[in-house]
């Protein structure tokens, strides 16, 4: 049996100790003595969210699936148990073997959201190495990032030793072939990063020089040595039905966020929403084989035992073959008592049947995505779904029995004016009153509910709204009191319900998401501070983010609230992430003019990403 | 046809709580592929029920829960199949079918013994030193101790519900009461034990290890596992 890296003093004295023993169901044990490559694969947040995301799962049974390495995992320690660490001078662990990350080859850390990044400088402070990349020497693991942020990860640079840019099935072979020789030869550090930075999708940020104008803006991007790549391309598995996936995830022992078999069933999507990043980077968008998708629920549910499946895509009504996936989904139910849980469909016939196959109506309610109150401003950020679309859906849904309905707004969007705040209460007012006209008076059960949300918009690198300002924090806080006003006014107030968040964190991941590598002090600094689970509302402090800014004199709203030029030199320039940057401007004086694009099925708008040769770009000629 | 189900929880599963245990064994029942009974509606859940929650940190040889089965085969194919998909540290011992008419687990249960020892994740010295006291703690008319619930904090008298308590090798054997009418957690004696020697008492300086859970009065206590026979 395991011999736990945490004394029973320790695991008895936190919460959840669960999260530090491993030895889960599908954990993968590897003999060492046969083992050239060790990598621990980490989530920088706590083992419950870490151990839902898909593209964990995905890599650690790749890497596992090579005979000469083993992967292992880790995630970042709660509170709790971070305090006892630095008292006591405990090593960060992996999990399968409970050994010291520091004995690793390789550690890789997935970044998928900005408020992570002091959860990253944790992992590493932990484990016993030096925070900046240019302080760890050879003999220590190389520390790599991936996930959505690496389109722009300068913020976090200084920390990394190398980035994978893009979908890992594809370039990790070579890599870690490299990293054999670099560890068995007398190779140094700065020959394998040179090296590094020739294999495809890896962005090697020592490589390359940054140097600023007098007004902060960047003024060019160089390569440190002339044969280093000039721009780094974002790495696209072509053939989707044939990558790798992982059939036996590991299986944990406390609930994880998602506590199911998650089944991927496309990447991408064909939508071009302007202010949404996975719809672009991750483009050209790409379909699953049905009857292979049919072949892996079975698979998974077998070898888990779970006894819930949902849908992973960043549009599932968009998948080609949903009604024959989903109908097999409710026979296992039928069969065998597989709960089916639901993506956010398009509203229709089809989906209001599977609906009500699987939820209770009385319990459950119907959410849009309409992100802006007003025809003209939907058209600005390319949001499909018209006022007729939501209204139809909900009589369709009320007239089979639902009598709740969540409603997404977004905060702060371009050219947004207070006619477009209001037109989110009269959405919602609109909705109300087709409930009282399709829904007689002795069938109404209680009181229809429309509960609107809204969030803050963050321009996000890779998007059309890459140049747009963000509004300032104040202009934040009247925006939602001014909906909220809008709510009161409305005929059927009592049935409606508008809810929004606290604005500073939206804030800080507007710096960090377009910042530069001078932020890399800033967040090394307020780590220092104590800063970690900033993701967490009970643990994020704005005050000790806003001093630290002020002392390294960084200016929040030159990376926040200015209008960047097209021709404006980006921090992120030398990536590239798919998508030209010609259709980005393009797409950016459409929204400016409140033009549409049409989705890639109906006409392809030509973003660049047909270079990948695959997906939605080649099906129309197949 | 109701089954019972006995099983060990030892190593590092003891860190893993009750409602993980029962979730780790709703998935392991799908994993063998025993077909277990499923409660109606839109979440259908399996139906089974454990005897007795056992708290964090604890380990045991001696554990039950019952299910209702639509169909089975034999104790050996069934208990193979759940053992071949068990983490380390859970292991199927035992399966009988219960009576028609059988109580369920859960109410049934009136003991259970447990041993108290050290390993060398414990780091006090102090073991032997309860052991040597155990005698002189038993002549006490009452032992009171403060008894926390969930609502309050009282002085209660622990004694009553302490059948045997002795020295065994080179730690402790005691028997208690357990379930729905007299509950005494082997904790809290040891917590007597340490107030009784002025010890400070740390949960994680021993191992708790439960050997049996018992049915029937004191003097004529029961296994679970005999309410039913193999098949």
């Amino acid at each position: 049996m395991t011999k736990l890296a945490l004394p029973e003093r320790i695991l008895m004295n936190i919460d959840k100790p669960a999260r530090y023993i491993g030895n889960e169901v599908n954990i993968v044990k590897k003999d060492l003595s046969n083992i050239d490559l060790r990598i621990a694969m980490c989530f920088p947040d706590v083992y419950e969210i870490g151990m839902s995301y898909l593209g964990l799962q995905i890599l650690y049974d790749m890497f596992n699936k090579r005979e000469d390495t083993y992967c292992e995992r880790v995630f970042s320690p709660w509170p709790d148990l971070d305090k006892i660490m630095r008292e006591e001078d405990i090593k960060l662990f992996t999990l399968e073997t409970q050994s010291p990350i520091m004995d690793m080859d390789m550690l890789g850390i997935t970044i998928q959201y900005e408020m992570c990044y002091t959860n990253i400088l944790q992992i590493l402070d932990l484990s016993g190495m030096p925070l900046y990349a240019k302080e760890r020497t050879k003999g220590m693991p190389i520390v790599i990032g991936g996930g959505p942020c690496t389109v722009n990860p300068e913020p976090i640079a200084d920390f990394f030793d190398l980035f994978y840019l893009g979908e890992g099935e594809t370039s990790y072979d070579e890599l870690l072939e490299l990293i054999k020789v670099y560890k068995s030869t007398d190779m140094d550090k700065e020959a394998f990063l040179k090296q590094a930075s020739k294999v495809p999708g890896i962005y090697v940020p020592s490589m390359y020089i940054v140097d600023y104008n007098q007004d902060g803006t960047v003024k060019e991007i160089t390569t440190k040595y002339d044969d280093i790549p000039k721009t780094i391309k974002r790495q696209v598995v072509t053939d989707f039905s044939q990558v790798t996936y992982p059939l036996a995830p590991v299986v944990p022992y406390i609930k994880a966020t998602q506590d199911r078999v998650v089944l991927e069933i496309m990447r991408g999507c064909i939508r071009g929403c302007r202010f949404c990043q996975a719809g672009m980077i991750y483009r050209p968008t790409r379909q699953k084989d049905v009857e292979m998708l049919k072949n892996y629920a079975r698979a998974m549910l077998d070898n888990t035992g779970y006894e819930e499946i949902s849908l992973s895509s960043l549009s599932s009504s968009d998948y080609e073959s949903l009604d024959e996936l989903l109908t097999y989904l409710i026979s296992l139910r039928d069969e065998d008592h597989v709960n089916v849980s639901l993506p956010s469909l398009r509203i229709d016939a089809f989906s209001l049947d599977v609906m009500s196959k699987v939820q209770d109506i009385k319990k459950s309610s119907l959410t849009f995505a309409a992100e802006a109150g007003t025809q003209r401003l939907r058209n600005v950020i390319n949001k499909g779904i018209t006022e007729e679309d939501i209204l139809n859906g909900s009589r369709e849904a009320f007239i089979g029995g639902w009598d709740k309905v969540k409603l997404y707004f977004m905060l702060g969007l371009p050219t947004e004016t207070d006619k477009d705040l209001l037109g989110i209460a009269e959405l919602a007012e609109k909705i109300s009153e087709v409930y009282f006209d399709v829904v007689p008076k002795e069938k109404r059960n209680g009181r229809v509910m429309i509960n609107a949300s809204a969030s803050y918009f963050v321009p996000k690198p890779f998007t059309p709204f890459q140049w747009a300002p963000m509004i300032l924090p104040d202009e934040f806080t009247r925006r939602a009191y001014y909906v909220k006003d809008s709510f009161m006014q409305q005929k059927n107030k009592k049935s409606l319900k508008f809810t929004y968040h606290d604005a500073y964190i939206s804030i800080l991941e507007g710096v960090l998401a377009r910042g530069d590598r001078r932020l890399s002090k800033t967040i090394y600094d307020v780590y220092k501070k104590g800063a970690i689970f900033d993701a967490w509302t009970e643990y994020f402090d704005m005050d000790r983010y806003k001093d630290t800014f002020a002392e390294n004199n960084v200016d929040i709203e030159f990376y926040t609230a200015r209008e960047r030029e097209t021709t404006e030199v980006l921090p992120w320039d030398h990536l590239d992430a798919g998508v030209s940057k010609n259709f980005l401007i393009k797409e950016w004086e459409k929204a400016k003019n409140e033009t549409v694009t049409p989705n890639c099925r109906m006409n392809c708008a030509g973003c660049g990403s047909a270079v990948y040769g695959g997906g939605v770009c080649f099906e129309a000629k197949n | 046809m109701k089954l019972r189900i006995k099983y060990t929880k030892t190593g590092v599963l003891r860190f893993i709580g009750h409602l993980d245990i029962m979730r780790l064994f709703q998935k392991a029942i799908r994993r063998a592929k025993l077909d277990v009974a499923y409660s109606k509606g839109f979440s259908p859940h399996q139906i089974i029920s454990f005897a007795a929650p056992m708290p964090l940190g604890m380990t045991s040889e001696g554990e039950y829960f019952d299910g209702d089965f639509v169909s089975v085969t034999s104790t050996e194919d069934m208990m193979n199949r759940l053992n071949d998909t068990m983490p380390e540290g859970v292991k199927v011992l035992d399966i009988v079918e219960l009576e028609e008419g059988a109580k369920p687990s859960m109410s049934v249960v009136s003991a259970s013994d447990y041993y108290i020892y050290k390993n060398d994740e414990c780091t006090n010295d102090y073991l032997q030193q309860l052991i040597d006291s155990l005698a002189d703690f038993m002549t006490q008319e009452k032992i009171e101790i403060m008894k926390k619930t969930k609502s309050k904090e009282e002085m209660s008298d622990i004694k009553p519900g302490i059948y045997k308590l002795e020295n065994k090798d080179d730690g402790i054997y005691m028997l208690l009461a357990s379930g729905s009418v007299l509950n005494l957690k082997p904790e809290l004696v040891i917590e007597a034990l340490c107030k009784y020697s002025g010890l400070v008492y740390n949960r994680y300086d021993y191992m708790v290890h439960r050997l049996e859970t018992y049915m029937g009065e004191r003097n004529n206590l029961q296994s679970l596992i005999t309410a039913g026979k193999r098949f």
